[in-house]
């Protein structure tokens, strides 16, 4: 909150790793909802999401306008953090530890290192650990995933292709993560090694992902989410929740169908739940078939 | 009782740890999403979480009155961060519309120790745990503002009150869950153990 009076602590530790993924743990289960003004901040919470992603554009719009896509303006990040109690988060492009500098020093309460901006280093992500902000990051893969958490990432969201109402890549990214997590598992100590060399990841993280049969940190599912039965698919697939794009306020009754994605989302196991959160929802956004997209206007494919 | 049943509050929220916290400190834990799920437990941890969230799922899924109506009748329940907020009989500054279970009387200020950036993790002295003080993990944490007369504090920091309890009610700021000292699971599972 902005109203937050400001105290000094004898010797608190602020920044740790377990502050920063234990934010991450707080959202489970939860809907986090893309918005690009104080309103929509304001209608996502009233709908129940958990936390709101500020961005300029939506994904199906920055497909639309082209261009590069760039960190948001500055007072539309801070309307929105006066605008909602709950947590805020904006998008860096890839590699750009600047426009993350500055997100920080407004008060975002996460990053999003986002290959839906276009990328400023095609070499390097942004040095994570250098930072109070926790970071969340987009994976295709396994190898991607520990890549980023060894950067410093506190969470980990699938890619999904955003902006396209098509939930086939989210469904796709989070399979081969799984997957790979799951034979990791029955891999012994000798063949972690050769894992780790193939994933070009730490020994030590993939020594932990096979101990623990899962990430060290949150995964939530994005990209392509535009129904309540998508958010449901992915949780059942494993997600610990959802990101949800341009689904909502692309669609023809925003507060309506960010409500039923949230209640989707809670009761993802329950048919009936999701049956009456799925009714007269209105029209969906429109959706664009993922073949049909060239190579260069594929989000998922920027980081590596 | 040997081994009591108790629930976590599964609308949203880090429940997965509190169940394995609960299951280290000896009860059987399960998740609670339905009031027929809340009428099998002997006791319920409320996670953290958001509470702007978690009030309004509790409202959709028809948990808000029979949460109440338990808690009034002295059913053992456990706050941790949104969990403490859920518990107390007024927030400071409330979203509007924004309800809570209540039971313990009190006054919360949500967020009052910072955004994300100032979470931090801190040593806390609380009454009725040996063995030196828990690791506080505070994330975006609220605070006690003020307690009535029947409230014991039971920890403070920097000032303000971040662990208190009311009969069978208990709440704390931080989150012992995500620590791995079960302590004060273990409290609250004797404090059930007591209760039946």
């Amino acid at each position: 909150m902005s109203t937050t009076p400001s105290t000094t602590f004898q010797s608190p530790e602020t920044g740790t790793a377990r502050v920063k993924r234990g934010m991450a743990e707080q959202l489970k289960g939860g809907v986090i909802m893309d918005v690009v003004n104080a309103e929509q901040a304001k209608i996502a919470e009233d709908a129940g999401a958990v936390a709101v992603m500020a961005l300029e554009r939506v994904p199906a719009d920055i497909r639309k306008d082209g261009g590069v896509a760039r960190m948001s303006d500055p007072n539309m990040i801070e309307e929105i953090i006066g605008a909602v109690s709950i947590p805020v988060m904006a998008k860096s492009r890839i590699g750009h530890f600047v426009e993350a500098q500055v997100l920080q020093s407004l008060g975002v309460d996460y990053i999003d290192e986002s290959e839906v901006l276009t990328p400023a280093d095609e070499v390097n992500h942004s040095d994570k650990w250098a930072f109070t902000t926790p970071f969340v990051c987009g994976a295709t893969n396994l190898g991607e995933a520990l890549r980023r958490i060894a950067e410093g990432a506190a969470m980990i969201r699938s890619k999904g292709e955003a902006g396209t109402g098509n939930v086939v890549e989210a469904v796709r990214h989070l399979r081969q993560i799984k997957n790979e997590i799951a034979k990791l598992r029955g891999f012994d100590n000798n063949e972690l090694f050769a894992a780790a060399k193939e994933l070009r990841a730490p020994y030590e993280l993939v020594k932990e992902v096979a101990e623990l049969g899962k990430l060290p940190v949150v995964l939530f599912s994005a990209g392509g989410v535009a129904t309540p039965a998508d958010a449901a698919l992915m949780r059942q697939l494993g997600a610990e929740g959802v990101f949800v794009g341009s689904g909502i306020f692309k669609s023809g009754d925003p507060a309506k169908r960010a409500a039923a994605i949230v209640k989707a989302t809670t009761f993802f196991d329950d048919p009936k739940v999701i049956a009456d959160a799925s009714r007269n929802l209105g029209e969906a956004m429109v959706g664009i078939n993922c073949d049909t997209l060239p190579e260069s206007e594929r989000y998922a494919n920027r980081g590596w | 009782m040997s081994t009591p049943v108790i629930g976590v509050l599964a609308l949203q929220g880090d429940v997965r740890e509190h169940l394995i916290a609960l299951a280290s400190a000896d009860a059987v834990a399960r998740p609670v999403r339905r009031p027929e799920e809340l009428a099998e437990v002997d006791g319920l941890v409320i996670p953290g979480g958001e509470s702007t969230t978690i009030s309004k799922l509790a409202v959709l899924f028809g948990l808000m009155e029979p949460l109440r109506e338990r808690i009034a009748a002295g059913m053992p329940v456990y706050g941790t961060c949104a969990g403490l907020i859920m518990l107390a009989d007024k927030i400071l500054d409330p979203r509007s519309g924004q309800e809570t279970f209540g039971g313990i009387d009190m006054i919360v200020r949500r967020n009052a120790f910072g955004r994300q950036n100032e979470s931090f993790e801190a040593g806390v002295a609380v009454t009725g745990i040996e063995d030196g003080p828990v690791e506080g993990v505070f994330i975006r944490a609220p605070w006690v503002e003020s307690v009535g007369a029947t409230v014991e504090v039971l920890a403070e920091h920097g000032g303000h009150i971040v662990a208190v309890r009311q009969g069978n009610a208990l709440a704390t700021s931080f989150h012992p869950e995500l620590t791995g000292d079960h302590r004060i699971h273990g409290l609250f599972v004797d404090m059930v153990r007591a209760a039946s």
